[in-house]
């Protein structure tokens, strides 16, 4: 078990919230809560990962700041979190990149982003203000593509999974086979519902102030939806060039370009309102030690989307070198960063809901029993 | 402190949900209001950011409610805590009105909490908002700022003109503010140690305050001086034995020690002194802040043994843990002696039965001078847990009496035409002593709601 300055306060937090109990109608993270009188650190990485941020509990805390309590629960679970992608990232020594999150990934995307530009003028040299017959392939083959997104899309699976994996282990949970399918269904519904950004009685959560608000549902909902049809506009734009022999581009009513159009468009709109909201929320219960990692993951979904539309209009022009460059290396920017960044959350708390399923159903806790460990 | 004006047609003199619902009657009533808050905006509210429920009488099922809660046995609830201590009228019609409290809340954005397992098993008589009251109060402000209610915060009333019974002005600091009808609603007095002293003489010194710090009972004490009737006797209190090593103020209710009946109770001479297991949370919650009270220093400590633990709400300081009595004695300042006879004492004394802390279980001691007559359990499992306990005090019942229409009444039997009075400050009237849980904000509301409507009307010369 670990302790650091983040559990300690962590679990002084849950004691005196245990005490009251005035939040339990908020979220999961006060029912889970219930069924412990002592939290270890297994217990308040689950917890930090159940919370969403929402804020309801501070703003209706009777013991918040100014009381001498000074009790602040979604940011001490955000610090927390901040602290465990760290612990659970893989290989370990990349979890230090957590601790910088905002500076690192700035320096990686113009690092990277330089490097395409830098490498497709060499290589298409005085071809690169030029229109191409064949698109951005005519600027980076696409062998030459999959090979380098193949390569840095294996490590990112591999360093995710390890991850999530320990995750896993430290969740208590069984092997995927022995799981309870129900249960399981429910966290999923939870995960994908946004269940817990909903205030407790569906009329929105806290944020970006007091007020309840739908806002940062619906902004998030697009972002992952976006990301969702992203993705499917790229895996089927793989099917179809391997599966079939249709080689991009593609027609604007074809499969990976009405994914990808509708994909950009909430993978836009989404991640620029949650910046908005994000500006504009009360600072306190965001927590201290975030480091721009929310920022720098938003800015990459944002420029991914906006990079990729753009490079749609302006693919059959002289500016598709130029496009094409910057948007890989937005690209390449944000795969390398996920295993490291905000992307994880999505991974880690679909999992705390799982176990708040399991929990919530047998009420009986699943997280910080485990006696091995108590031994070790 | 600047007001936008000098003059108000109605001004509300406290912040919590009383004057919050008052001010927010009487503006939507198309009157101009000003409310007036002691406490900094960061502890607005008064005692309503540490409540958690209120108790409105319904008959079926209603919003957050289960089943039925009629006037009978709302009633008869009352009669048991207040043993008659009450003016039947105003109970009556408080009991009557509290009916509409929830939707009147929720048409203003307060939130109630669905019914659920965990701590809820008061669903039927009581409704949970959501959060707390800080989120009640949290939609009510806002309501009220849409309403546009004036709100000043840091604004203690420190002197009141009052002219035969009329409401004249007001000063705050050295800014005055006139209105034509007043709606006092800012609190007891729990938080002014001076005051208590004068009730219960220097153990007040050792009482610790559950609620707001804002609570200091100015308004009540210049209405008094003014002639206001005073109802109600300075004693009378919610007093609850809470955790000793609590703050001295604003502690609300994570101080709570819930595991006296599993356990005994003993006083700094390591001695019990009362029967621990007379009855079930409620009577016993509202009880053992007095019996502590009259403990040497006002300090006692409950002792349990492994067998406890898990079995009652989570405290949040943690026990003082020990192997044997003894040491446990030693480590919380007792003489090691004197507990382990009185432990010894006590466990000798219990008698065979069924322990079952759901119902009154009849397993109880026999031979002792003080008797435990349920749930006795000899103290036998190391380790050993103790928790310090001291009188926590959470509101006072003194206040100025009200009629119907929640106009002050004056000690010479003539009524204040233009001042009126919600929550704390007249609960008195209602709840002449004991405590149900949530008719503090139950209270409030019907008197809010009233006062804010006829302050109005007043003003208004409707």
């Amino acid at each position: 078990m670990r302790s650091t300055d983040k559990t300690t306060e962590a679990a002084r937090v849950m004691s005196i919230c245990n005490a009251c109990r005035y939040c339990e109608g908020h979220c999961a993270v006060f029912q889970a809560m219930e069924l412990r009188l002592e939290f270890n650190s297994d217990t308040l990485d689950y917890l930090a990962n159940l919370c969403h941020n929402c804020g309801a509990c501070y703003h209706n805390c009777q013991y918040a700041p100014p009381h001498e309590f000074q009790l602040n629960v979604p940011a001490a679970m955000a610090e927390l979190r901040q602290e465990n992608y760290g612990v659970y990232a893989w290989p370990g020594f990349m979890g230090k990149l957590f601790a910088n999150n905002g500076l690192w990934v700035s320096f990686l995307s113009i690092v990277v982003i330089t490097l395409f530009l830098c490498g497709t003028a060499i290589l298409t040299w005085d071809d690169f203000f030029s229109a191409h017959e064949n698109a951005f392939y005519g600027v980076i083959s696409h062998d030459v593509l999959a090979a380098m997104f193949g390569a840095v899309g294996g490590f990112v699976l591999l360093a995710l999974l390890v991850s999530i994996v320990k995750f896993w282990r430290t969740m208590n949970l069984p092997s995927p086979f022995r799981l309870d399918y129900p249960r399981v269904m429910q966290g999923i519904k939870d995960a994908l519902s946004l269940k817990y950004l909903d205030g407790g009685n569906g009329q929105g959560c806290s944020y970006p102030s007091e007020t309840p608000s739908m806002a940062r549902r619906w902004f998030h909902q697009m972002t992952f939806w976006g990301f969702m049809l992203c993705f499917a506009a790229t895996s089927s734009a793989t099917v179809l060039h391997y599966g079939f022999d249709l080689p991009a581009p593609y027609r604007y009513l074809s499969l990976p370009k009405l994914f990808g159009i509708l994909g950009g468009l909430g993978l836009t709109v989404g991640p620029a309102g949650l910046l908005i909201l994000k500006a504009r929320a009360d600072a306190a219960p965001k927590g201290k030690t975030n480091k721009g990692m929310d920022v720098s993951f938003l800015v990459l979904l944002f420029l991914t989307s906006l990079t990729g539309l753009c490079l749609m209009f302006v693919r059959d022009t002289q500016y598709v070198g130029v496009m094409l460059s910057i948007h890989l290396g937005v690209v390449m920017t944000l795969f390398l960063s996920m295993p490291y960044g905000k992307f994880v959350h999505g991974f880690y708390r679909l999992i705390a809901l799982i176990v708040f399923a399991v929990e919530k159903n047998d009420h009986k806790q699943v997280v910080g029993v485990c006696p091995d460990k108590k031994a070790a | 402190m600047k007001t936008e004006s000098d003059h108000y047609d109605v001004l509300v003199a406290g912040g919590g949900q009383a004057g919050l619902i008052a001010a927010i009657v009487a503006a939507e009533k198309g009157a101009r209001v000003c409310l007036l808050e002691g406490a900094p905006r960061t502890h607005r509210g008064g005692n309503t950011r540490h409540t958690r429920n209120l108790r409105p009488m319904h008959i079926g099922p209603l919003s957050v409610l289960s089943g039925t809660y009629d006037e009978a046995e709302y009633w008869d609830d009352l009669m048991r805590v207040t043993k008659g201590k009450t003016n039947e009228t105003l109970a009556r019609m408080t009991l009557r009105q509290s009916t509409e409290a929830v939707d009147w809340l929720e048409a203003r954005g307060v939130q109630f909490q669905p019914p659920l397992g965990g701590t809820l098993h008061l669903g039927r008589t009581n409704a949970f908002f959501m959060g707390g009251g800080k989120q009640l109060l949290n939609a009510l402000y806002r309501h009220a700022d849409k309403l546009g209610v004036e709100v000043h915060y840091d604004a203690m009333v420190t002197s009141v003109e009052i002219s035969e019974g009329r409401f004249k002005s007001l000063q705050v600091g050295h800014h005055t503010i006139s209105a034509n009808a007043f709606v006092a609603a800012a609190g007891g007095f729990e938080a002014n140690i001076e005051w208590l002293k004068e009730a219960w003489g220097d153990i007040a010194e050792n009482f610790l305050i559950r609620g707001t710090p804002y609570n200091r009972g100015d308004l009540l004490r210049m209405l008094l001086d003014a002639g206001a009737r005073q109802t109600g006797e300075p004693n009378q209190c919610h007093a609850v034995a809470i955790d000793g090593r609590a703050p001295k103020f604003d502690g609300g209710i994570c101080t709570r020690v819930d595991c006296v009946s599993l356990g005994i109770v003993v006083n700094r001479n390591a001695e019990r002194f009362y029967d621990e297991g007379e009855d079930f949370w409620p009577k016993r919650y509202a009880i053992w802040g007095r019996l502590v009270a009259d403990q040497p220093d006002q300090v006692a400590h409950v002792i349990i043994d492994q067998k406890a633990r898990g079995a009652f709400m989570p405290p949040v300081f943690p026990a003082v843990v020990a192997d044997t009595i003894g040491e446990l004695a030693q480590k919380i300042g007792l003489d090691p002696a004197t507990l382990e006879k009185t432990v010894a004492d006590y466990n000798a004394a219990v008698q065979p039965g069924k322990f079952d802390h759901t119902e009154l279980d009849g397993v109880h001691t026999s031979g002792l001078a003080v008797n435990k007559t349920n749930w006795a359990r000899t103290l036998d499992h190391p380790p050993y847990s103790a928790y310090c306990l001291r009188p926590g005090i959470t509101f006072t019942y003194l206040g100025v009496e009200v009629s119907e229409k929640a106009q002050m009444q004056m000690a010479d039997g003539t009524e204040s035409p233009n001042i009126f009075a919600a929550g704390e400050i007249m609960a008195g009237n209602v709840l002449g002593q004991g405590y149900l849980a949530g008719i503090g904000m139950t209270i409030g509301n019907v008197f809010g709601r009233i006062a804010g409507r006829e302050a109005a009307d007043y003003a208004l010369n409707r």
